[in-house]
Parts: structure tokens; sequence; C-alpha cells
């Protein structure tokens, strides 16, 4: 979690609402953010950090392991319509890349703002060309784009 | 509800919750109790299952409510636990 709070910057340039969510209770999230997380990442974790007691927001996400009681890592990127637009889900013993996430999320809002018209290829990252939809592009992709760009 | 200090010592999150009713503004949340739809059709391309938690954030607690960002994007992000490694 202190990764994803190290990229709080970038998230908040995004404006990117991150709420991080585990079974904890807020006592506990309250504890790990004093005593540790604040130690991690200067001023610690700068966003909502819930309590899923219970489980049932992960069950309803997919994400909780019932064996364990836990949420697994799984990832959300939410539009502004509420439409999920990607999920990554990983088992336990793997952390994320956080840098994988505003990637992505910088790729759905170029495309959100094109309203659809540019979409982000394989590898796409801020500054690199995109695709103009339509049927003059079907065939065509290859003049415009390679895969070890 | 959402915004308010949460009441106990445990707060069971409440969710999926039901889309509110056109009538019903600053209602409670009402969890979705039915087993059947409770397994919802999570993918990419769907309504993000709404729901309400209690939070810390800044130094406090409060209830938190997933469509009260409706508006801007949300990195949503499950892990197994706090003081967990990686």
């Amino acid at each position: 979690m202190s990764a994803v709070a190290g990229k709080a910057a970038e998230f908040k340039k995004l404006d990117v609402q991150v709420l991080s969510c585990s079974t904890d209770s807020r006592f506990v999230h309250k504890i790990w953010q004093e005593q540790e997380l604040s130690k991690m990442v200067e001023g610690g974790v700068p966003f909502p950090m819930l309590s899923d007691a219970g489980g049932r927001i992960g069950a309803a996400y997919g994400v909780f392991d019932e064996a364990a009681g836990v949420d697994v890592r799984g990832r959300f990127i939410i539009d502004p319509d509420g439409i999920i637009q990607a999920i990554e889900i990983l088992s336990p013993p793997v952390g994320r890349k956080v840098a994988e996430t505003v990637r992505q999320l910088q790729a759905f809002q170029h495309v959100r703002k094109t309203k659809g018209a540019e979409v982000c290829p394989a590898g796409w990252e801020p500054g690199k060309p995109t695709l103009k939809v339509g049927p003059e592009l079907v065939g065509k992709v290859w003049t415009v784009w390679k895969p070890d760009e | 509800m959402a915004g308010e200090e949460p009441k106990g010592c445990v707060s069971p999150a409440a969710g999926p919750i039901a889309p509110k009713p056109a009538t019903g503004s600053g209602q409670p949340a009402t969890p979705v109790r039915d087993k059947e739809e409770t397994r919802m059709n999570v993918t990419v391309g769907k309504e993000a299952p709404d729901f309400e938690a209690a939070a810390y954030h800044e130094g406090g607690f409060k209830m938190l409510r997933l469509s009260s960002f409706r508006g801007k994007w949300v990195f949503l992000c499950f892990y197994p636990g706090d003081f967990t490694f990686v």
C-alpha cells in the first residue's frame, strides 16, 4: 500500500480518487498508518483506507477469499460514470506494479477525452502515437504502429 | 450514512448496495440481501457494485460510499491485510 501512496502525487495530478480496501478494521488502518506507513512514505497514506469487515465488498468484486477471510490483491479502474474499465487480480505472494496502473489510467483518460475516436495500442504511453479508429485503418495498422516501438 | 462517523466497535461494510430509488435522496444505504443479486457480474464495461464502508482518512473515521465519487476516476485497490509485506 505504501507503493500506491508513493505515487499519490501522480494520482492527484490525474484527478484520480484512490481507495484502498482490506478486511481490517478502521482502527487497524489507523495504527498501521501511524506505526509503519508514515515511516515508509512521507505523510503516510493520503487516501481513504476502507474497512471491508465481513468481506461483503470483496465478495461483490470477486476478490474475497472465503477460506482465508481476506480480500486478495484486486485492482479496479472505475470511470467517472461508475463503469469498470480495468481489472487486475493477483494472488497474495506477488505485489503489483503501480506504474502500470498509472499508465492505464492515462490511456483510459486519453480515450475518454477523444470520446473513443482515438485508441491506445499495446505499450502506449503518454506522448506516443494513438490509433484513429476507422475503416481505413483495417489492415493498415502496420503503417502507423510497430510492436517494438 | 456516507460522511458520518461510523458507530460502534464493529462496522460491517455494506455492499453491494442497490441503486437508490428515484425519490430517495439522503436515505441510508440498503445492502442487497438477496443471494442471487449479490453475485454480481463484475467485469469491464459493467457498472461497479456500489458499497458503503467505514474508512480511516486524514486521522479520522467516516463512512464512505463509492457512488459519491461519481464524476471522478477511481482506483479501487484491495489487499489482503494491513502489515502485510508486498
